[in-house]
């Protein structure tokens, strides 16, 4: 299930302009790794590059290369969609649609791939996924209602059983907490825990405390400079970043000189 | 020493309960409450006052017609003696032929609509949006101009085929007329017409979904596709519908265009290639100049049930609207 992603050389372009330069990386199936940085520093941009998800803005493009295991996911044949289908993701918002119920809401993308979804099998993929996202009992008796109604936490972790309900390899988090309360965070950052054990996951946050609570890597990026474009500075141990960072703008970062 | 119980707060509202210290009242502020008030209240007294009119003036011939208004076809009120009309062929004329109009633009205008926001190259969709823009701007009699000079003809030949191979359909059975002059061709130009109200309602709607509802449905490995039928039509429902009723109003209301395409005549017919039906904007632009007796005030009332039927198709869709509402 889980697959290990594997970055070399990747840039970043909006139109001419560079955003993200030369990085990089490997990310270990059945761990979270966290980006860390300050805004602006590309974090969340070259997350996006990951499930292609930047194509959507206009303009943005990358260059070099992601493999997902052996598949090269910029390969000419490789559809973008499938990339998607594998690669999941949530956002700093959470973002039920609002026409659907909580039900049709977690069956949402697995009707996309599976036309023919039997009730009774709907049914089970519906509680496998609240359930995976540990928001089963919380809405096991309203169902039918509208997800939108749900606490904002309840939302994201909605938006977590949508995208686990697809059956990813990976799952890519962009800032999911930034939009909740403390109560809230601590149930998404429980429930990273227990997804690390079947997935591949990756989690840009603004929190350093979070990227220390929850993750077993930690990556740091930065701006060389205002305009310039952003870079991964120090990939590591979130252990060790957070106490032996061997580059000095870690340290700074973390020990909150600056950011 | 003020105790606990006597802190401000509770001081600050008096044995009345919510009432709000009264702030400065500024001119401005005044004049402009007011104003906005005696808006709203205009349009709700212009809207009873037509009503009034309709209902009022229409009383007469409808105490003196002999037939029953609702079921009769023919329209024979130009007398003072026994006056004979009904509105059953009209209303059943105008609902006809505004159905039509709708069934044929509303999905090409959501069409129209979603390739101008998330198909066309920018350029492409600022230049058919303006297009858009205009045709809504276009007089009705112009339309009815276009209709009989060339639509009616050019339509011929696919009325033809329409015949030969839908025949069996009621709908669609001969003999055809002739002239073209048919519901068919005026379902057609009143289609055209309400086409751009559709279009820029649905194009505004569909502008406005959020982009995080169309990036949900693409990182879940939506197509393109997959996305509008996913995020974006669900969320455009109430404007697409709005958008329709707008259109289904003027289709309902629209007299020139109707007037000057169909060959009428007062009977209810399904048969929508041959020549028959009227609608009741037509018929009273065209029946108005010739009014005797109890003529005018039986057309008013032709009129009143315009205007009913226009109310009940507007709350209709309102309704359809608001059932789902906790889902928008």
């Amino acid at each position: 299930m889980a697959k290990r992603i594997d970055v070399s050389g990747l840039h970043v372009y909006y139109g001419d302009f560079l955003a993200v330069e030369d990085v990089s990386m490997t990310i270990e199936p059945r761990s979270v790794t966290a980006f860390i940085g300050s805004s602006g520093c590309g974090k969340s941009t070259f997350l996006r590059t990951l499930n292609r998800m930047h194509e959507v803005t206009p303009g943005a493009r990358v260059q070099g290369k992601v493999m997902l295991d052996d598949q090269d996911i910029y390969a000419p044949d490789v559809d973008p969609v499938a990339v998607r289908r594998e690669i999941g993701m949530v956002f700093q918002r959470p973002n039920p649609f609002p026409t659907m119920s909580i039900y049709d809401n977690v069956i949402a993308g697995a009707k996309l791939n599976n036309k023919r979804l039997s009730k009774s099998e709907a049914d089970d993929l519906v509680e496998r996924s609240l359930r995976g996202a540990n928001l089963w009992d919380e809405v096991k008796d309203r169902l039918g209602k509208p997800g939108a109604g749900l606490s904002g936490g309840q939302q994201q972790r909605l938006c977590i059983a949508r995208a686990i309900a697809v059956e990813p390899a990976v799952l890519l988090m962009d800032e999911p907490c930034s939009a909740l309360d403390p109560i809230s965070t601590l149930a998404i950052e429980d429930l990273i825990s227990k997804l690390k054990e079947s997935y591949t996951i990756v989690i840009v946050t603004h929190n350093m405390q979070q990227a220390a609570r929850v993750s077993d890597v930690t990556a740091f990026f930065n701006l060389a400079g205002t305009g310039k474009p952003g870079k991964l500075i120090e990939m590591g141990e979130t252990n060790k970043i957070f106490t032996k960072p061997e580059k000095k703008e870690t340290e700074n970062y973390i020990t909150g000189r600056f950011g | 020493m003020i105790s606990k119980e006597d802190s401000p707060t509770t001081t600050r509202a008096p044995e009345g309960g919510a009432r709000v210290p009264k702030g400065k009242r500024r001119a401005g502020d005044v004049i402009f409450a007011g104003g906005a008030q005696g808006s709203g209240i205009l349009i709700l007294a212009i809207l009873a006052g037509v009503a009034a009119f309709l209902v009022i003036q229409s009383f007469d011939s409808l105490m003196a017609n002999t037939a029953n208004f609702f079921t009769t076809s023919e329209w024979d009120p130009n007398v003072r003696e026994e006056p004979a009309f009904g509105v059953a062929a009209l209303a059943f004329g105008t609902v006809l032929a505004a159905a039509i109009a709708l069934l044929i633009a509303t999905p090409v205008a959501i069409g129209i609509a979603l390739f101008i926001v998330y198909y066309a190259p920018r350029r492409v969709a600022a230049v058919l949006g303006y297009v858009v823009d205009l045709l809504a701007a276009i007089p009705s009699v112009v339309y009815g101009l276009w209709g009989i000079g060339w639509l009616v003809v050019e339509l011929g030949p696919f009325y033809q085929i329409l015949e030969e191979y839908l025949g069996f359909i009621p709908l669609f059975a001969g003999p055809i007329s002739t002239t073209g002059r048919t519901m068919l061709s005026a379902g057609i130009v009143l289609a055209v017409m309400i086409l751009p109200i559709i279009t820029a309602m649905s194009r505004d709607v569909f502008q406005q979904v959020p982009q995080a509802h169309r990036e949900a449905a693409l990182a879940l490995g939506a197509t393109r596709w997959e996305m509008i039928r996913m995020a974006v039509i669900p969320f455009g429902r109430p404007g697409i519908i709005g958008g329709a009723m707008l259109g289904l109003g003027r289709a309902l209301g629209e007299t020139m265009a109707v007037a000057m395409i169909l060959s009428p005549s007062l009977v209810i017919s399904w048969f929508l290639l041959q020549s028959g039906n009227q609608t009741i904007a037509a018929h009273i632009a065209l029946q108005y100049p010739e009014a005797t007796g109890y003529g005018v005030s039986a057309l008013i009332a032709a009129g009143l049930v315009l205007f009913a039927i226009t109310l009940v198709v507007n709350m209709a869709a309102r309704f359809v609207v608001s059932r789902r509402k906790e889902f928008s």
